[in-house]
């Protein structure tokens, strides 16, 4: 059969229709990174321009040129392609863990110094430079109740917006509210603690506490809650957006009222991405020193109470142990940090728990 | 217990575009109706504007009226809410509630509107399910996700779960469209069994399931797009595929436009 395609690149002559292709050996990849790994290694250290970081870099760059090289010479230039995108992806994604992996392990390295009774038993109360115990106790319990109490103010605040967002607002206020929203992401921390300082701590509170400013947790709380709110907003109105409308049209078709779909309809199916939503916010609250400073003013004893006095919490302990002009203080900020981020860790596992077990084992 | 359907004069709109216009009908009680006609020539929308679904959608509305054994379900005094669970509504894709399981999503209609003694929803839901000819598939398993049957099971799912609140009319948008003919068959076996109870109207695009499963058969067609549906011709189903009085239905039915 002779065939009349034409064609712009020469046809090569007639052969065999088949599947089979010619394919690198296994061995192929990895032996090209350890020959890129050595060649590098072997102009690093030979011209003495640098250290292991230089070798790496180099080591990569050389195994993609020899990758390609040697796919393309076999396989031919789409598999060489793919090939070389395959690389380029998987090292994206080594560099993004890189930090992470670095920051977990330096926390675990330095933070379990003063990991200890001691420190999770007491406070910074008349521990002066030479003291080499000391802890933080006051400091979990002021971001434990500055973060609890922001929380429940946000929570049904953000959610409640979001519904009325996505399920209620029509037109040129949802449209405002919404624009509202984006702009208040965007407020730098210090920003809001100097927002709640000059209205609640200067201004409101003075009232019911015999004119004086009432620097307190709660202070704290109120401005870690402007910042979580936008947060709480946008993530919740993304995910009720996205439960399908057909599932709203077949609860209102059951004659079931709106607000009750959104309750027992809307809200469930869309609540594990909610979830998530919230446990950003409060990690990111959490983490804030720069509030908690302004409006709680830190401190060294333990204080239950975050509605008087001031209160620390572990961001801002991180913050002034790290400045102190002590040799035990660094150790006590890595178990702080350390602290802080296990503790976000296990009320993300708690709370990602909490929404699977609402849905249905499959 | 199943009710008369009038409507007169309905117009329907999206917004500023007018959908149909100017349907009149009589869907009487204890039968089929079956909606076709081309796509875009409003038979859905007429449809939605029967349990007032049509304006769950921003802009939309409807003009004209619709009574169901003369009650105007337009009326200002009407709940919305009443309407619905009178005039019961299957989707062209099953919906079942992704969060519920077989069980509750069944009761979902009985429970969301205030029942809660445990006997009562259980008797309804094997009654439902039995109606919809699910139960025997589904009775081991009624606490496994309704999203984990397959799609004919979930249509049912969603017909037993529509019937369970014991409307009197059961409005049916293409329900069979994304089932194979196994389930499609099961499902036109079922609406012969509900007949004796319901007042049905379906939208279908299969004209042999039209033929097949109604009493009375409505065409509805569009001059050109962007032109209003209208009600072209509405008889017996028999007399509309042997003899329909109207040249554009006899067009429609046999293949030669739409």
């Amino acid at each position: 059969m002779t065939t009349t395609v034409t064609s712009h690149r020469p046809q090569p002559p007639a052969q065999p229709l088949t599947l089979r292709a010619r394919r690198l050996p296994a061995y192929a990849a990895p032996a090209i990174a350890v020959v890129a790994l050595l060649v590098s290694a072997g102009i690093v250290y030979g011209a003495g321009i640098g250290g292991p970081v230089l070798v790496v870099v180099i080591a990569a760059l050389l195994y993609l040129a020899g990758l390609y090289t040697a796919a393309k010479a076999v396989e031919g230039r789409r598999a060489a392609r793919n090939r070389t995108w395959s690389a380029l992806i998987h090292s994206a994604f080594v560099l993004a863990v890189l930090p992470l992996a670095s920051v977990v392990w330096t926390l675990v390295s330095k933070g379990t110094e003063r990991l200890d009774g001691n420190f999770f038993g007491t406070s910074m109360n008349n521990i002066g430079a030479r003291d080499a115990n000391g802890g933080a106790y006051h400091a979990i319990i002021g971001t434990l109740e500055q973060v609890g109490i922001a929380t429940l103010i946000t929570v049904p605040l953000g959610v409640l917006c979001a519904i009325y967002i996505v399920e209620y607002g029509r037109g040129r206020f949802a449209f405002t509210i919404r624009f509202f929203v984006d702009v208040m992401t965007g407020i730098p921390s210090i920003v809001t603690g100097l927002f709640v300082l000059a209205f609640w701590v200067l201004v409101v509170s003075p009232w019911f506490n015999d004119g004086r400013p009432g620097f307190s947790g709660f202070a704290a709380a109120l401005a870690l809650s402007v910042l979580m709110l936008p947060t709480v907003v946008r993530s919740t109105e993304e995910m009720l957006r996205l439960v399908p409308a057909p599932l709203r049209e077949g609860a209102y078709a059951l004659g079931v009222p709106k607000w009750k779909t959104i309750l027992r309809v809307v809200l469930p199916t869309a609540l594990p991405g909610i979830v998530t939503g919230i446990m950003l916010a409060i990690a990111r609250a959490a983490g804030e020193t720069a509030p908690v400073l302004l409006v709680a003013g830190g401190g060294a004893a333990i204080n239950f109470n975050p509605f008087e006095n001031n209160q620390s919490s572990l961001a801002l302990f991180v913050y002034q142990q790290a400045g102190e002009a002590s040799k035990y203080s660094p150790a006590r900020a890595w178990t702080a940090a350390l602290t802080l981020v296990v503790l976000v860790l296990v009320l993300t596992v708690a709370a990602k728990l909490l929404a699977r077990r609402n849905r249905l084992g499959r | 217990m199943a009710k008369r359907i009038e409507a007169t004069d309905v117009t329907a709109y999206y917004g500023g575009f007018k959908a149909i216009e100017n349907i009149n009908l009589t869907v009487e009680p204890k039968t089929v109706t079956a909606l076709i006609g081309p796509s875009g020539c409003g038979k859905s929308t007429f449809l939605r504007s029967i349990n007032r679904m049509h304006e769950v959608l921003p802009g939309a509305r409807v003009e004209g009226s619709l009574t169901i054994d003369n009650q105007d379900i337009y009326d200002r005094d009407v709940d919305v809410t009443a309407v619905r669970r009178m005039i019961g509504m299957v989707f062209q894709r099953p919906n079942p509630f992704p969060t519920m399981s077989i069980f509750e999503n069944v009761v979902a209609g009985l429970r969301l509107n205030g029942v809660r003694r445990k006997s009562i929803l259980e008797e309804a839901a094997e009654k439902a399910l039995r109606s919809a000819n699910l139960w025997d598939e589904v009775k081991d398993r009624l606490g496994k996700p309704g999203a984990g049957l397959s799609g004919g099971q979930q249509q049912r799912l969603c017909i037993a779960r529509t019937i369970a609140v014991e409307p009197q009319v059961v409005l049916m948008d293409e329900p069979c469209s994304a089932l194979d003919p196994i389930s499609t068959l099961a499902i036109e076996d079922l609406m012969f069994q509900l007949k004796d109870k319901f007042t049905i109207i379906i939208v279908t695009h299969n004209m042999q399931q039209a033929a097949r499963v109604s009493d009375r058969t409505a065409f509805f067609s569009i001059e050109k797009t962007g032109d209003p549906g209208r009600l072209i011709e509405y008889d017996n189903t028999q007399k509309i595929f042997s003899n329909p009085s109207q040249k554009k239905t006899e067009d429609y039915i046999t293949g030669r436009f739409g």
